[in-house]
């Protein structure tokens, strides 16, 4: 059983997990400089797919580097790029190294990133990604055919509780439920009231303590990746106020960190939420401090 | 025969709907709104994209048609088990059908077929 799945499911603890950069050039180096900046802070790590529809080291590779490196890989699949055939081959290969977790996602449209004129597949959706590896959990491919011994399987999804239709977003997240999704990692959300208003519906829908809901929250050095954000990630809205406050700043790192750590704060403190994602866009000490902020202890760990 | 159908399933269908003859038609429990036009053909529920005016990611200019089935599913008089039907699983498309006629496909049941695996999960989940 992954750490994730056992601090989820048997303890009451939150959970902290990570976005891990993507990787192009020279992989394996930075991929060693990334884990050491995260060894011991977190119960789980993305390893992500195809990011922003931009080609890097895939999600396999970076999950089982992780696993080289002293780190939990939460692996991540999104549906743009590959068929049903290709995403089970992925995961049981995946599985193969030991990857437990996995996190299923509709993924961005080709035409977010550097090649829009690919094609784009979505032989799935999201929640039909879901329930494929919950087939592939009881050991099955989804033909039938036996996947013996069945591989150890923790699922996840995600969820975006600051995009429209709002009320809906409740029902889709008792759809990844009950198609096998234990924990749901959310979209950046600038809304505070938007996140109020979803975690509330999670608690209201019965589905508390059955789906650990981990919201997002982002480091940044100031207020152009704000700006890049809300301009440029579909589904991301920023309320020009928020941006103002870095921006117009004396010291506007400082106050993009105050801002983050505000929001960690308030997203730690609404129902349902167990734990919390964390994409740090700095690269630098800062990840350091937001964990100390809220509180955690640095678990290092000897390999 | 059954090309004659699926050709007058598309004159009545494709004007109306927009249908994409994906042969499993699903109209009925998603609020009337055609999935196969969303650009990532997603049949179950909208992706994390949608604008905030409830616009389409990829194709700006058009509501998501997530957004739409969801409004329509609220304010239609659709009969209930369609608006229940709305938070379904829908399963995987079966691409052997496309181009076919779903009326068809409706009456031989085999647009109800999934594969065993598939089938198996969905028996355990209970949905």
């Amino acid at each position: 059983m992954s750490t994730l799945e056992y601090k989820l499911t048997q303890t009451n603890e939150t959970v902290f997990t990570a976005e891990f950069p993507s990787l192009d050039g020279n992989a394996m180096e930075k991929a060693k400089k990334h884990a050491d900046r995260f060894r011991g802070w977190f119960d789980g790590v993305n390893a992500t797919d195809n990011p922003a529809a931009h080609a890097h080291v895939s999600n396999v590779a970076t999950s089982i580097a992780m696993k080289q490196l002293g780190l939990e890989p939460i692996m991540q699949l999104v549906c743009r790029d590959k068929n049903r055939i290709a995403q089970q081959a992925d995961i049981v290969s995946a599985a193969m190294f030991g990857v437990e977790n996995y996190v299923a996602l509709t993924g961005d449209d080709v035409t977010a990133g550097d090649e829009p004129e690919a094609r784009r597949v979505f032989d799935l959706d999201g929640p039909q990604l879901v329930q494929l590896m919950s087939t592939l959990k009881r050991g099955q491919y989804m033909s039938g055919r036996k996947l013996d011994p069945a591989p150890h399987m923790f699922i996840g999804a995600v969820e975006n509780p600051g995009a429209p239709p709002f009320e809906y977003r409740v029902q889709r997240v008792a759809k990844k439920y009950a198609a096998g999704a234990k924990f749901l990692q959310l979209q950046i959300c600038y809304h505070q009231d938007r996140l109020e208003r979803f975690c509330a519906g999670v608690k209201a829908a019965g589905l508390g303590g059955k789906i650990a809901i981990i919201p997002t929250v982002v480091l940044v050095k100031g207020a152009r990746p704000l700006h890049f954000m809300h301009g440029s990630v579909p589904g991301i809205d920023i309320p020009a106020a928020e941006i103002a406050r870095v921006e117009n700043a004396t010291d506007p790192s400082e106050a993009a960190y105050q801002q983050t750590l505000e929001f960690a704060k308030h997203a730690l403190a609404q129902p349902t939420v167990r734990g919390l994602h964390i994409t740090d866009f700095r690269h630098d000490d800062t990840l350091d401090r937001l964990m100390t902020d809220l509180g955690r202890v640095r678990q290092v760990k000897t390999n | 025969m059954a090309e004659f159908i699926a050709s007058l399933e598309h004159v009545v269908k494709g004007p109306v709907w927009g249908c994409q003859m994906c042969g499993q038609c699903v109209l009925h429990s998603t609020g009337m709104t055609c999935p196969m036009n969303c650009p990532k053909t997603l049949r179950n529920g909208p992706c994390g994209g949608v604008r905030e005016d409830g616009h389409c990611e990829v194709k700006p200019e058009m509501r998501c048609v997530w957004t739409k089935g969801y409004e329509r599913t609220q304010a239609w008089p659709l009969p209930n088990t369609w608006k229940e039907e709305f938070n379904h699983l829908r399963p995987p498309v079966d691409n052997r059908l496309k181009g076919g006629s779903s009326w068809i496909n409706f009456f031989t049941k085999r647009d109800k077929w999934t594969p065993k695996g598939w089938k198996a999960a969905t028996d355990e989940a209970g949905h």
